[in-house]
């Protein structure tokens, strides 16, 4: 009898004993932040996942999960978990405007608000709501500029002199045209497949975007020189239909592999292939940055970037981006990665001996007090998306002789008002 | 000896077989009152029943979703926040001037792809089927390493579609292995991929290799259920070989060749994944099926306003063409059964 009121005694203390430890695991449980993260390879991916290890060291409270992932996962998965109410709690987003009604407002949880404000400023708009000025659901991680490289090596076996700035679009193809016939370089000049790419030349020849309202519009006289002479280069074969052709849609392609390869010329895209240019480049040849070519209208590239936006707002989130945005953080990630810092007022000390990347961060930062309004006015429109969209695929279309350019400018317009339309109705 | 051996071993099959005795208790405990309720006749269906469930849980609900989504319009996932009850998305993919010319068309896109499937499914099972027929001709005859060869031509069929869009990109890229063979023979480089006269003709040429072993299979089949008497007949006859062919082979490979074509034009219709691997639909539109609108309407549109509902009206009218072909092959087996019964 003793015997049995001995196990029941110890089997009651045991099974209390194991609740506790369950309730007090639970309750000491660190929160899971989890962030939804696309990197331009090794060269972003290995800085960020250093930096959330420290912080998950630094933090036992508080468990952050990195998941990296690819671009077209930021670009068709998150949209459709955040609809179907899922999603993480941060994610690395470029279409800043598009997600913005899923977007949590973590001012309440970050340690200074003010700090965002005056490092952030200008860009904290471009992830608002219309009409709102005062929430904050991220920062800035990188800022960008397109703009184009050259295959200086190139220029100089071919003895053509590089053009300064004031150049045109049309001085640049001419010179690219002669350098590739001099070298027997295959491809003159090559784009980045991307109506975000195509934006900036556009607003140099004259495009507008928007109507006095601000509405979209995008068709306009400026619009159709950039896209006439695009289709007149794949024509002539100063751009290849190789590159463009190789996919359809909206879907974006960029020619890295033939520029790797010294195989063209000269080449549009943007501040952020520099790390890649720096790794997978490297001594092979001399690749210069050069100043944004000019039109009538501008000499200008688009501004853009990518930046870290909360989904989920809560003290664990706003630790996280306090972290993340705080200034020795931020210019240690940009001083690896060699991008232009999206903070207004950072120091950073780029790692890095390569003339090439150094020139090229100069020209790229040198290049933001020139762009024009309208670009800032476009990167920071809600639906730009749907025009860089409407753009791209309608102009891939007429260049393989699927439509007219006319038929195409039409269609541009078609999409556009569709698009809007089925979102906002009527 | 023997016999105690056979006891102990009589011992622990019965001690074994306690657990399965104990489970098939209590599953007569359940299935009991129920046989009781329902009788024995309506038992099959409560065997059924978990299959149903889950064909209902992974088809018949997100059919009936696809079909609400399809009447409705608006970019939010949810249906609480969609409009509600509309025929927008159907009358905007039927929206055309010219059935025949696709840029009439509001939804050029889906129309693209309409007549891009068409032609894709024409040509790949029109060739899929000439070349598995004649495959399976020489496979049914006695060559040496038949049973290699039969493998070889079956293993295609092993890969995943992406693996196969990968590789055949390799080959067919500019830079790509087949133009190297080229240019080494002194002949200038062919764009397989991203020339719009090219880009069908490869995505084609890459369908029919990747599953021509399967079809080439079933007229396998069909070859050696042809009893050899007929031939052996023929022969004496002095029946030329391609009267053999054509007055006995092929005759009696019907039933088997109507099988593979609607089981090929089911897979052409609902082709995508290869495809998308190895042109991305492009150049252009020129290689983008009625799949890849469906899938880049509803899913990947990079930023664009994705259209569920549009997406779903395609699917709903893709439904409509698979049902048709889905039915024709059942008719056509029926028959075929019916007269093997007969015979």
């Amino acid at each position: 009898m003793m015997n049995f009121k001995f196990i029941l005694k110890a089997i009651s203390v045991a099974l209390v004993s194991f609740s506790l430890t369950l309730i007090s695991a639970v309750s000491f449980a660190a929160t899971d932040v989890r962030i939804m993260w696309y990197g331009d390879g090794d060269k972003e991916n290995v800085p960020i996942a250093a930096q959330i290890d420290e912080f998950n060291a630094a933090n036992p409270d508080i468990n952050v999960i990195l998941d990296i992932v690819p671009y077209d996962a930021i670009m068709n998965t998150l949209p459709i978990q955040l609809a179907a109410g899922e999603g993480p709690d941060i994610a690395r987003v470029t279409d800043l405007g598009g997600l913005n009604k899923y977007y949590a407002d973590i001012t309440p949880y970050v340690a200074d608000p003010s700090y965002y404000e005056k490092s952030f400023g200008p860009f904290l708009n471009w992830y608002r709501k219309p009409g709102d000025t005062t929430s904050i659901h991220g920062f800035h991680s990188t800022m960008t500029v397109t703009g184009p490289y050259v295959n200086k090596t190139l220029f100089e076996q071919a003895g053509v002199d590089l053009l300064g700035p004031g150049a045109t679009w049309e001085e640049w193809a001419a010179v690219s045209i002669e350098v590739a016939e001099k070298t027997g370089t295959p491809i003159p000049m090559a784009w980045d497949r991307s109506g975000h790419r195509v934006s900036g030349p556009a607003i140099s020849m004259g495009a507008k975007y928007f109507d006095s309202n601000g509405d979209p519009k995008l068709v306009d006289d400026g619009l159709k020189a950039m896209t006439q002479m695009l289709y007149d280069w794949h024509q002539a074969g100063t751009m290849s239909k190789d590159l463009w052709g190789s996919v359809s849609g909206s879907k974006y392609h960029a020619p890295n592999d033939w520029w790797n390869a010294a195989e063209v010329v000269f080449m549009m895209s943007g501040s952020w292939q520099i790390g890649r240019f720096a790794n997978e480049v490297g001594d092979d040849f001399d690749w210069w940055a050069v100043p944004a070519p000019c039109g009538p209208a501008a000499c200008t590239g688009m501004p853009g970037g990518n930046a870290l936006l909360a989904f989920n707002a809560n003290p664990a989130v706003g630790k996280v981006m306090d972290y993340l945005s705080s200034k020795e953080q931020l210019s240690s990630f940009i001083g690896q990665v060699l991008a232009i810092p999206g903070h207004l007022d950072l120091q950073v000390d780029y790692q890095t001996d390569d003339p090439n990347a150094k020139h090229a961060l100069n020209t790229f930062a040198g290049a933001v007090p020139t762009i024009d309004q309208v670009a800032f006015d476009l990167q920071a429109h809600v639906d730009n998306r749907i025009m860089f969209n409407a753009i791209i695929s309608r102009l891939g279309q007429a260049i393989v002789g699927e439509m007219t350019m006319e038929e195409a400018w039409t269609r541009m317009d078609e999409d556009v008002e569709k698009q809007l339309k089925e979102k906002y109705g009527g | 000896m023997e016999n105690i051996r056979n006891q102990t071993k009589i011992f622990f099959l019965r001690i074994l077989n306690i657990p399965f005795a104990f489970l098939m208790h209590a599953i007569d405990l359940i299935m009991w009152p129920i046989q009781k309720i329902i009788g024995v006749r309506n038992m099959p269906y409560i065997f059924l029943l978990p299959n149903l469930i889950f064909f209902g849980l992974f088809v018949i609900i997100p059919l009936g979703a696809n079909f609400f989504f399809s009447l409705s319009s608006g970019d939010e996932l949810l249906f609480a926040e969609r409009e509600l009850p509309t025929t927008k998305q159907y009358d905007q993919l039927f929206d055309c001037e010219s059935y025949l010319n696709p840029n009439t068309c509001t939804e050029d896109f889906f129309w693209r792809g309409v007549y891009n499937t068409i032609f894709f499914v024409v040509f790949q099972v029109g060739l899929m089927i000439f070349f598995s027929v004649l495959t399976a001709v020489i496979l049914n005859k006695k060559i040496i390493g038949r049973g290699f060869f039969r493998s070889v031509f079956f293993f295609p069929v092993l890969l995943s579609p992406v693996v196969v869009g990968l590789i055949w990109q390799w080959i067919l890229l500019k830079n790509g292995a087949f133009n190297a063979i080229i240019e080494s023979y002194g002949g200038d480089k062919v764009s397989f991929l991203t020339d719009p006269s090219w880009a069908m003709a490869s995505v084609i040429f890459v369908s029919i290799w990747a599953h021509m072993g399967f079809y080439t299979l079933i007229v396998l089949a069909g070859l050696q259920a042809i009893p050899p008497n007929l031939y052996e007949a023929a022969e004496m006859d002095g029946t030329s070989r391609e009267r053999i062919f054509f007055r006995i082979t092929l005759p009696l490979l019907m039933p088997n060749l109507l099988v593979v074509f609607i089981l090929a034009s089911i897979k052409g219709v609902q082709t995508f994944d290869e495809i998308y691997v190895l042109t991305g639909g492009g150049p252009g539109t020129s290689t983008s099926l009625i799949v890849q609108y469906i899938f880049t309407t509803g899913f990947a549109s990079s930023g664009s306003v994705q259209n569920f509902g549009l997406a779903a009206a395609a699917s709903m009218v893709l439904g409509v063409v698979l049902l048709f072909l889905t039915l024709m092959q059942l008719y056509f087996s029926r028959n075929k059964e019916s007269k093997h019964q007969e015979i």
